[in-house]
């Protein structure tokens, strides 16, 4: 046994340094987010809309980024996209990663929320004679939506606790931020306890935010 | 003077990480399947000294991120004596975490069980442990092997995570690969198709494993089977929303 005890003045010491890395953890998720809630409502029109080639190309590209790590798709990214000419940060790339692969998800949150709808939504839209763009932007995809947000909720609290990954990126975040710190001190008990403290409180209270919502969304209903 | 290695004289040593991954991504599913049936009968049961501390284990493996739960066993856990071996290491903590989300698949599954079973083995004076090994769970477990076989996909996908702990997974080798030939694009797009023909592999052989347990399990499953991912639901979606210029 190695003399373990917990240090509260160096734990207290270590919380702003630590904060730096939750506003990096922030910024990904938000951005990632945004990336997979935009691209992954692409992939759901590409699959509605049936084209020849194309659906079936992308389809099979979204299953495949579902079916394979995220840590690998993370480092691919991170060497291939300088060879393309495409240099940007290791935070761009997560974000591009996180979004990617998150996408993948979204996709079929949109899909179910747009099935799930009942059948007189699009009866309705018929007979009043509206054009087809201004059901779906109009009468579906704000139904559709609204519908599935809670489930893209918690896209967004799997991706928060994702972005620990991006520490092997050289992204500076929180884990990154902890790791560093019990490398120089050689001090990894107060460093790694307090991470994932911060993840699960801030996962945690999200969740917790989100379920009730959801029960306040029902009753409303 | 020997010629420079490329790419090809590495795939052997790569592969070799292929039974490393399928290894752990089993192990880590036997300690995952009964974790996350203790948890599931945890929450379930009728004593708060029983719930609440499966409820307590599911949010806090579930709460914060599986690589910093990997990284506080690696290098906090030794400092208070417990030293690991890097693989038991991993495979507990993907098994204890895959485990607590899984709670939720088997608490469908014993919850799909009609209540007239669990009433019926009350009213014949059968002992709890009895009612639950042979009559519950019997019944419960081919409903959630559909489910399980989603989750060992995701196991899959969940292993590569022990490389930053020094494992000799794909990932690890890949890495090794990649830093050895200062060039790392190709041997990670070739690690991403490996792992996708992985995943296939593994999809198909639960898709054979599904179909086993629903003839041994017979007809309870054949009804379930109806509302099972096998059976596509026609889209809802009217032909005249999907047409040019929507």
């Amino acid at each position: 046994m190695s003399g373990f005890h917990w240090d509260w003045g160096f734990a207290w010491s270590i919380v702003p340094e630590l904060l730096e890395g939750v506003v990096v953890t922030v910024i990904a998720t938000v951005l990632g987010s945004l990336l997979a809630f935009a691209l992954g409502l692409v992939w759901t029109f590409v699959r509605i809309a049936q084209l020849r080639v194309i659906t079936p190309a992308v389809w099979f590209l979204v299953q495949f980024i579902r079916g394979t790590p995220l840590l690998i798709q993370l480092y691919f990214l991170f060497y291939v996209l300088p060879t393309w000419g495409i240099t940007v940060s290791g935070l761009a790339t997560g974000i591009i990663a996180l979004g990617l692969f998150f996408s993948a998800y979204t996709a079929e949150i949109y899909r179910a929320g747009i099935e799930d709808l009942p059948a007189g939504q699009w009866e309705a839209a018929l007979t009043l004679g509206l054009p087809v763009h201004r059901v779906w932007l109009g009468i579906i995809l704000p139904q559709a939506i609204r519908a599935v947000l809670p489930v893209l909720g918690n896209v967004v609290i799997s991706m928060f606790k994702q972005t620990a990954l991006l520490s092997t990126i050289t992204v500076l975040e929180l884990l990154a931020h902890g790791m560093s710190i019990g490398q120089m001190t050689y001090r990894f008990v107060e460093p790694l306890t307090l991470v994932g403290a911060i993840y699960f409180a801030v996962s945690y209270l999200s969740a917790r935010a989100i379920r009730s919502l959801e029960t306040k969304d029902e009753i409303r209903a | 003077m020997q010629p420079p290695k490329t790419l090809l004289d590495f795939i052997p040593f790569f592969l070799g990480g292929i039974p490393v991954t399928l290894e752990i991504t089993f192990v880590a599913m036997a300690v995952a399947i009964p974790v996350a049936v203790v948890l599931a009968l945890g929450r379930m049961s009728r004593h708060a000294v029983l719930r609440w501390p499966a409820g307590f284990v599911i949010e806090f493996f579930r709460g914060s991120s599986a690589l910093v739960q990997l990284f506080w066993a690696f290098y906090v856990l030794p400092l208070f004596g417990i030293t690991l071996p890097p693989l038991l290491c991993g495979v507990l903590v993907l098994g204890l975490n895959e485990g607590s989300y899984m709670s939720e698949v088997v608490r469908a599954g014993l919850e799909a069980v009609p209540k007239g079973q669990r009433e019926a083995g009350v009213a014949l004076g059968l002992p709890a442990r009895y009612r639950l090994f042979r009559i519950i769970l019997p019944q419960a477990l081919p409903l959630m092997v559909p489910p399980f076989g989603n989750e060992l996909i995701t196991m899959l996908k969940f292993t590569a995570l022990v490389s930053l702990v020094t494992i000799q997974d794909l990932s690890f080798r890949a890495s090794l690969i990649g830093s050895t030939l200062g060039e790392s694009g190709p041997i990670f797009g070739l690690t991403i198709v490996v792992y996708f023909v992985l995943a296939l592999i593994l999809g198909g052989g639960m898709r054979l494993l599904e179909r086993w347990v629903a003839r041994r399990a017979g007809r309870q499953l054949a009804q379930a089977a109806g509302a099972g991912p096998l059976a596509r639901a026609p889209s809802s979606i009217p032909a005249w929303a999907v047409g040019a210029g929507g």
